[in-house]
């Protein structure tokens, strides 16, 4: 049995700034809280096909699991929480803007 | 230090002007990503997690202060004031924008560096032992060798699609300090007869499939060595496996087809091209050798050092850990700390780097060196300097007395920035640091060398540390895999697993139980934690590091 699909949101770096990016209903964000969950999976590999066109903005376009939240997706996998918030030894990246 | 001619000049200028251009094309869409990958890679821009990441070559790991100070200066105007340097002697910068690396590789060839090789299936950047041309036990300076070796391989037309990436190690003493076992290529000048030449030791490697180096020959003259080196990554560019990237190295070449055949492989290629190398390489040695002369050393009296020694317990104590034996009567080889307790290993900020281009200038015959185990040397200082430069090194929280101790910790940047890594690195490594400071046990511990890797491809060299610790995903969480008896010089051996690995919370409680157990197991305090691995075996040590394991154990048996 293939597993079920879980809610996704398509992900990629920035190509001028190499920055974590996150694909929204009409554009991308760098902040996952505002990423668009995608739940269906023909529609997510169709956007995910989308994306993977819009090589002059972004660089490394995958689909990563996420968990619907009140305030937004959550990443359920921790290199996704790392890379929502930058690294640990300082308070760097997206962190820093927080 | 190898002064740049005008054809090394314009050669970098070339080729930064190509990835100028590349990278204008790229930005202005002329470029797709999947054209423009091998490219940024060629000259050392790689992708990361949270950025793009710049690695920067540090030929053989050697500096003078204006490079130092220019290293600083890109980490400022580009980057986040700081640069990471790595178990390969090359410095890193994690945040570079892509419109800014084209100024960033012009302003490096402004001090004779780049960023050429430092990633692709190429011959990656020379690395030689950090304490070359200062050692007591040194046959050879081998840097001019490693000099001779970079021009050759650099932009060498036969080698710049190898079946995989091919790293080469250079050291001129019988103490290893360079890891030439672990190398693809391992390179040991040696004499015999009076005349010098090299030991040459093939298929050594870390990552997936950890083998030590096997001795190809045991002895190749000078003027034989380039050639030698043509032929065995000839034979190996034919010969090695593309169908499979985990077994592309060498050292799969050499496992699978046996080091007798690779040895006739090599023979037969040499025969081929021997008579291509007619002499110009060894011209071209001569004068690197000329540039590597050793500094005009000067005499002076040794009283401010022994005064400082004897009432100074926090020099003294620094003076013990961090100082090596030099060559020249008077001087010592300092070993600048990157590792203070708690920061991250191998981190400078572009203020400490300033200070060490400072000292290096003032005090160090304008000389610094980059060791794999990401510190940073000052190779010549006369003693009676010492205490002056130890007082400055405090100041910049650079006096950090751990050389060689539980602290010096080696580790790859992990899960925080590598998009390779499984786990994380960095915080393991701050957090045995902090512990044992808190304790106040390290230099009762003794010589113990711990190396963290946040993946399988052993960046961080686990499989030669003391105490190796691999950083996995297992189900979606951080765990950590220990091995142990690991050693990384001349007596090169891999570490042996201990069994299941410990969870990120885990870890931490379990190298002290290993390390406080070590205390108990030892004969003496002389005895290191590798001789008493070596004497024990793994059995008494994975006692202290599974209780409930061991106590079941005695349970069954009664």
């Amino acid at each position: 049995m293939p597993k079920p699909f879980t809610p996704k949101v398509i992900t990629a770096n920035a190509l001028l700034e190499g920055d974590v990016v996150y694909q929204t209903a009409t554009g991308w964000t760098r902040h996952l809280a505002e990423a668009e969950v995608l739940t269906d999976e023909a529609d997510a590999d169709l956007r995910l096909i989308d994306a993977l066109t819009q090589q002059d903005l972004v660089v490394g376009v995958y689909l990563a699991d996420v968990a619907p939240d009140a305030g937004g997706p959550r990443p359920t996998h921790f290199r996704e929480e790392f890379r929502a918030k930058g690294p640990s030894n300082y308070a760097h990246g997206k962190q820093e803007t927080v | 230090m190898y002064s740049y001619t005008e054809f090394d000049d314009k050669f970098l200028a070339e080729r930064n002007a190509q990835f100028r251009a590349q990278v204008e094309r790229r930005i202005d869409g002329s470029l797709t990503e999947d054209e423009f990958k091998p490219l940024r890679l060629m000259n050392g821009l790689y992708l990361q997690l949270h950025a793009y990441m710049l690695r920067v070559a540090i030929p053989y790991g050697t500096l003078n202060s204006a490079q130092m100070d220019q290293l600083a200066y890109i980490a400022e105007r580009w980057d986040k004031g700081y640069g990471h340097f790595t178990t390969r002697q090359n410095i890193q910068y994690n945040w570079p924008e892509l419109r800014d690396v084209p100024d960033m590789l012009d302003a490096l060839a402004e001090v004779k560096l780049h960023a050429i090789q430092t990633s692709g299936n190429t011959i990656r950047n020379v690395t030689a032992d950090h304490f070359a041309g200062a050692a007591a036990d040194e046959v050879a300076d081998p840097r001019p060798v490693a000099e001779l070796i970079r021009q050759w391989s650099t932009d060498h037309p036969e080698f710049q699609f190898l079946p995989r990436k091919f790293k080469v190690a250079v050291t001129g003493a019988a103490a290893d300090r360079a890891v030439i076992k672990a190398h693809d290529i391992g390179l040991r000048i040696v004499e015999r007869d009076g005349q010098q030449g090299s030991e040459v030791i093939v298929g050594g490697g870390l990552g997936r499939t950890p083998m030590i180096g096997k001795v190809l020959y045991d002895f190749v003259s000078a003027e034989d060595l380039l050639p030698t080196l043509e032929a065995i990554v000839s034979v190996y560019n034919v010969l090695g496996r593309r169908d499979n990237k985990y077994k592309a190295r060498i050292k799969i070449t050499v496992h699978e087809n046996g080091i007798e055949d690779i040895r006739a492989r090599v023979d037969a290629q040499y025969a081929l091209i021997r008579s291509q190398f007619t002499g110009v390489d060894q011209q071209m040695l001569s004068r690197i050798e000329a540039d590597f002369a050793a500094p005009e050393f000067k005499t002076a009296s040794l009283a401010a050092y022994e005064s400082a020694y004897t009432n100074d317990p926090v020099f003294r104590a620094w003076a013990d850990t961090n100082l090596a034996q030099h060559r020249a009567p008077g001087y010592a080889i300092v070993s600048i700390s990157l590792k203070a307790h708690g920061a991250t290993p191998g981190d400078a900020t572009a203020d400490q780097m300033r200070v060490m281009a400072d000292l290096a200038r003032r005090f160090g015959h304008d000389e610094l060196r980059i060791s794999h185990e990401q510190n940073v040397i000052l190779p010549h200082v006369h003693r009676s300097d010492l205490p002056e430069l130890h007082a400055a090194l405090k100041e910049a929280k650079l006096a950090t007395a751990n050389i060689g101790l539980i602290s010096d910790i080696i580790a790859c940047p992990g899960m925080d920035y590598c998009a390779l890594a499984t786990a994380r690195s960095i915080p393991i490594a701050q957090e045995i640091a902090t512990r044992f400071d808190e304790l106040k046990l390290e230099h009762d511990v003794g010589p113990l060398k711990i190396k963290i890797s946040g993946c399988i491809n052993a960046c961080g060299h686990h499989h030669v540390g003391h105490i190796g610790i691999l950083g996995l995903d297992r189900a979606g969480v951080e765990n950590y895999q220990i091995t142990l008896g690991g050693d990384g010089t001349e007596d090169a051996t891999l570490g042996t697993r201990t069994g299941p690995g410990f969870s990120a919370d885990a870890i931490v409680p379990a190298i002290e139980r290993l390390v406080l157990g070590y205390l108990n197991l030892r004969n003496d305090p002389s005895e290191t934690f590798l001789q008493t691995y070596r004497r024990l075996g793994p059995a008494p040590f994975k006692a202290v590091l599974y209780p409930e394991a061991a106590e079941k154990d005695r349970a069954d048996a009664a």
